[in-house]
């Protein structure tokens, strides 16, 4: 568990380059608040407290991971109570949850909070400046995310505010731009998730339907002509990163089978494409999961591992 | 990255052709053989007194042939199976019986045992080596039967019922088991590079009684040592009526399980609930093999076992040679005591063996390894929830969902578990040594196969 929080310390520090100081201190009191109504839920309904096992600060760090950097700080609060005492504990309890507990609380702020949870974007930093959104009223320096631009106003928009067509998937690539605090750094994304498929924590399945999928899909039916989608900018773009190294394959709420991860990761990454060229929200990835997240059970129960040998004769 | 793909890509090829294994499951834990791999095979003096427990093989135990304060010589008989399975008992030493006591067990809690005293006064018995090749096949049968073999490198299956299997399954191979997957034990491997020769010569005597020509040793890739001596001595020893080959395996546990040995050898898959020769394929431990050449060949019957102690917890760690009914205090003893970093004892591999709490307890035929272990080579964290995560169903070798079994059991639901083949289980620990949550899922395991209906 503590190897997923190291995977995710670097897109962290680079935030606060990006955004700005107040991504950390987002952070700090999501993990803390997380941490504390885990300790106090456990407590509460009787059960051993373990938060030393790391969970709950993936869960806070993740959580904060999906919101945008100008938000006010009471918003984390509240969304740790949702992630961690109703998400986690009354929903099942540890390993039987059904939703993933950090996007359950991102649905439940967006829900609540819809102005703060649609319109905090800031733009990127470009001079280290990251004390200086500290204090001053977000509102007035907020601006769109790239798929909000793409949704409302087309590629073309989006070239003109985010950067020259060549340099767009360097900048994206890199994290400058628009974004929830966690999820704009491809790079560190990428590189985390590989060393947690190199370390065995987590297997390509998932990562590689979900984000296979959404480029095919986008590259589909996502641009103005058929087959004239841009499926580079898709993956780099919203959370799609963040999502299927992090959130989709977290391992309470996916199928254990590898047949069964890969047809969830293509139905996490087919309903990402539809929310996010036919539904209401610029960004689909967050309810594309949690709508997969129950039938997981079902998955699994449709395909089990091959046993070693059937007995002789068929009879059991 | 490149680099990551191009090991993964390197060690699949490498897998497929050079290394033979089994393509479900499987763990690598830390081998932990260096402390003994390199100690040559030590006597122990015979301690004074020994417990040699009635019930050593699977099936019923023996009854005494002998009453107390007889006087018996080294080899000779003590007990009878007088119902069913088994095999004759034989003294380890020249001894006076002082009658049937309760011995400590390390799976019963406690079974009948003789007691003997060592009597140094009777003559000791010598062997030399008898003309076996003139045998026939009952002949052979009859004597491995009558020297007491059992399948000394796992259940004590008693080995001459192995080697006479059922008219309508036709075996074609002999394997021998050298794979010695359980981390820390080197008895195997000792034996091979010590006594490669009589083990050549053990294979033959199986062969004949089998009828068969192919003999194949698989050999776990970490004892290259072995491979090259049991290589040259089967060499030397094949002829037409006896192709004796050796074939690395991939060092992963638990390749020397049965079943995974005969898939990774011959690819055949042996069906559930069936035995080797359903495939045609009869298996014995290396070790067994040396115990069948020094009954036919020497005409000595098996009363003695190589054995590895190791471990932090134990002051000098060797391979010993001891005879059956020795305390494990007489072995701590005569190895310099324990130290102070012991933290638990178990009896067998750490993955499939029993931990133990009294040192009074006897070894048996089956016997091993006692490994003295301390904190940092055990995991003492406390077990939680499962999370899911899935790696028993992927480490498990015989594909089963030891995370299903699990939570059916805690919800007193055990009786329901037949439907996901626990009684395909064997126990190998792959599961429990993987878990994140540190679930005791053989321990469930072993629940539900009490429980469930067959
Ligand atoms: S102990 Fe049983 S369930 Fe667990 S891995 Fe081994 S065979 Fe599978
Ligand atoms: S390895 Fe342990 S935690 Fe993971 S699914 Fe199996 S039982 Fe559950």
């Amino acid at each position: 568990m503590w190897t997923v929080v190291a995977c995710l310390v670097p897109p962290l520090i680079l935030s606060v380059f990006i955004f700005g100081i107040q991504t950390l201190i987002i952070t700090a009191v999501s993990v803390v608040s997380c941490v504390a109504v885990e300790a106090a839920s456990q407590k509460l309904l009787g059960r051993r407290v373990t938060v030393s096992d790391g969970s709950a600060v993936i869960t806070g760090m993740l959580l904060a991971f999906v919101i945008p950097p100008g938000v006010p700080y009471l918003l984390p609060v509240l969304g740790a109570v949702m992630a961690i005492y109703i998400g986690k504990h009354l929903l099942g309890g540890i390993g039987y949850n059904i939703f993933n507990p950090a996007l359950l609380a991102r649905a439940f702020l967006l829900a609540t909070f819809p102005v703060a949870m649609t319109s905090s974007w800031l733009p990127p930093l470009h001079d280290l400046a990251i004390f200086s959104y500290l204090g001053t009223h977000v509102d007035a320096i907020t601006t769109a995310t790239p798929l909000a631009v793409l949704k409302t106003q087309g590629m073309a928009a989006v070239v003109e505010q985010f950067g020259a067509t060549s340099n767009i998937y360097t900048t994206f690539f890199l994290g400058w731009r628009p974004g929830a605090i966690g999820e704009t750094s491809g790079l560190l994304i990428v590189l985390g998730g590989l060393y947690l498929l190199y370390r065995r924590y987590i297997t390509w399945h998932i990562p590689v339907s979900v984000l296979g999928t959404i480029a095919l899909l986008t590259w589909c039916f996502g641009g103005p002509t058929w087959f004239g989608g841009d499926p580079l900018l898709a993956i780099l773009s919203g959370g799609a990163l963040l999502g299927a190294f992090f959130m989709a394959n977290d391992y309470v709420t996916c199928p254990t089978d590898k047949t069964s991860q890969l047809i969830y990761g293509v139905g996490v990454g087919a309903l990402t494409v539809l929310i996010r060229l036919k539904g209401g929200y610029p960004e689909g990835i967050c309810y594309a999961i949690l709508l997969m997240n129950p039938l997981s059970s079902v998955l699994d129960g449709w395909f089990k591992p091959k046993r070693f040998a059937a007995p002789a004769g068929g009879a059991k | 990255m490149c680099f990551v793909f191009l090991t993964q890509t390197r060690e699949l090829l490498f897998d497929m052709t050079s290394l033979l294994t089994f393509p479900k499951g499987g763990v690598h834990p830390p081998e932990a053989k260096e402390r003994t791999a390199s100690l040559a095979i030590e006597t122990m003096p015979v301690p004074d007194e020994l417990e040699v427990i009635l019930g050593q093989h699977i099936g019923a135990p023996c009854t005494p042939t002998v009453a107390a304060k007889a006087e018996v010589r080294e080899g000779d008989i003590i007990g009878e199976v007088t119902k069913g399975l088994g095999v004759p008992l034989h003294a380890p030493v020249a001894a006076t019986v002082k009658g049937v006591f309760q011995s400590a067990h390390p799976m019963r809690v406690s079974a009948p045992a003789l007691l003997l005293v060592t009597n140094s006064e009777i003559p000791a018995v010598r062997y030399s080596r008898l003309d076996w090749e003139l045998c026939g096949r009952d002949e052979l049968l009859k004597k491995v039967h009558g020297a007491g073999i059992i399948g000394i490198g796992g259940a004590g299956f008693p080995s001459h019922v192995k080697l006479n299997p059922p008219p309508d399954n036709p075996v074609d191979t002999l394997i021998l088991n050298g794979a010695e997957c359980e981390p820390y034990i080197t008895a195997d491997h000792r034996q091979m590079l010590e006594f490669s020769q009589e083990i050549v010569e053990g294979a033959r005597v199986i062969l004949k009684i089998l009828g068969i020509k192919d003999c194949r040793i698989g050999i776990e890739n970490n004892k290259p040592d072995a491979i090259a001596a049991m290589t040259k001595a089967a060499a030397a020893a094949s002829s037409a009526s006896a192709q004796i080959t050796v074939h690395p395996l991939k060092v992963k546990y638990p390749q020397g399980s049965e079943k995974q040995l005969i898939q990774s050898i011959t690819g055949r898959k042996v069906p559930a609930f069936a035995l080797p020769s359903a495939v045609g394929v009869v298996v014995h431990n290396v070790s067994t093999t040396k115990a069948i050449h020094d009954a036919i060949v020497l005409g000595k019957p098996l009363y003695e076992k190589v054995m590895t102690v190791s471990g932090k917890g134990i002051s000098r760690p060797a391979n010993l040679l001891v005879k059956v009914g020795t305390r494990v205090s007489d072995i701590v003893a005569y190895l310099g005591g324990v130290t102070p970093a012991l933290a638990k004892i178990v009896m067998g591999g750490p993955m499939m063996g029993f931990a133990i709490s009294t040192l009074d307890i006897p070894v048996t035929k089956t016997t091993s390894s006692v490994l003295f272990l301390a904190e940092d080579e055990i995991d003492t964290r406390p077990h939680s929830q499962c999370i899911r995560c899935g790696w028993c169903v992927e480490a498990c070798p015989m594909g089963l969902e030891p995370k299903e079994v699990a939570i059916h059991v805690e919800a007193d639901r055990a009786q329901d578990t037949a439907q996901f083949g626990v009684f395909e289980c064997f126990e190998c620990g792959c599961c429990a040594y993987v878990c994140p949550a540190k679930r005791p899922l053989v321990q469930f395991m072993r629940l539900a196969k009490m429980k469930a209906k067959r």
